[in-house]
């Protein structure tokens, strides 16, 4: 008799106790739902993309490298470069054509990352380094620009802040091999376009160098200013000449050779 | 409300705790492809180049 009132007090439940208790209950799930999206939502941004971007960059540089055909044998140890006159500039590519490979042994010894044109999202959040398109080309007298996100999308820009000024930053296009040196960083207020100009942060200035110049955000994990690191063009080699022999083996690694 | 959807799931219980398993899959497979790339445009800390606004 007991057992049999309890049964059919948990199948019909009083109206009143029980329309607050849904409420509530349903308050609760929903409640619980949002903060394991957001977290979903942490862990897509900061993990996911990286993943998925890592995945289109590597397609990119595959796909770069079998339209350059066979690689040149590397050239002579570092101590002696030739010199090979005034850089090839390359024309620029269509909205996101990739523009060549960059190599930055800072940031680790497999470091390689296509470069490709424009910086709008659908370039930067899946194709890595995004030139922006009224910036110089690689070797040109005046300013190489290139963006990259800092933490997600393929971090491409991560340590950006670990560059240390001599350091160098190779960029392999289809003509050939651009060495740039690392000079100093900045961190500017997002709107300072000045960063971008022939001669940096100089509006009125003629270039005579070729600069190379990267922005990212700052701090990591935010973007309330942006870090730029400018590097200078130290020599180039053509693609006849092989890649330098600092980076011949990284060369050879993005050609599926390694 | 989960309860709810767990009671009203057809079949024996391998089979419900199956659907539902396959239904939370389902959810996350559609934020991940399109709740989160559409409001990714809304956060600030991904934002990388410098004066986004007059870039193309």
């Amino acid at each position: 008799m007991l057992l049999q009132e309890k049964e059919t007090r948990v199948a019909v439940p009083p109206p009143r106790a029980g329309v607050l208790r849904t409420a509530v209950q349903i308050m609760g799930e929903l409640l619980i739902t949002a903060g394991v999206i957001l977290l979903l939502f942490v862990a897509w941004q900061l993990w996911w993309t990286n993943v998925e971007s890592d995945a289109k960059q590597s397609e990119a540089i595959k796909n770069f490298v079998q339209e350059l055909g066979p690689l040149a044998p590397p050239s002579a140890a570092p101590s002696n470069p030739a010199d090979y006159g005034p850089p090839v500039v390359s024309e620029p590519p269509s909205h996101g054509g990739t523009i060549g490979i960059m190599y930055v042994p800072r940031f680790g010894a497999d470091y390689t990352r296509p470069i490709a044109q424009g910086t709008s999202t659908d370039v930067l959040d899946t194709l890595g380094l995004g030139h922006y398109k009224n910036t110089s080309m690689p070797g040109a007298v005046g300013n190489f620009a290139v963006a990259g996100h800092r933490q997600t999308h393929g971090a491409v820009l991560d340590n950006i802040h670990t560059l240390v000024p001599g350091d160098k930053i190779y960029v392999q296009t289809k003509d050939g091999y651009y060495v740039y040196v690392f000079r100093n960083n900045q961190v500017v207020l997002p709107t300072s376009t000045d960063v971008l100009l022939p001669v940096p942060a100089q509006p009125a200035a003629t270039p005579t160098e070729s600069f190379l110049t990267m922005t990212s955000c700052n701090p990591r994990f935010g973007a309330q200013e942006r870090i730029i690191a400018y590097s200078v063009l130290e020599r180039w080699q053509p693609a006849s000449a092989g890649p330098p022999a600092e980076i011949a083996r990284q060369v050879a690694k993005a050609r599926g050779e390694g | 409300m989960y309860g709810w959807i767990f009671r009203h799931l057809p079949g024996p219980l391998w089979l419900r705790i199956l659907t539902s398993l396959v239904l939370a899959a389902a959810a996350v497979v559609l934020m991940v492809q399109f709740l989160f790339p559409w409001l990714s445009q809304f956060t600030q800390f991904t934002d990388s180049t410098i004066g986004s606004v007059t870039q193309p």
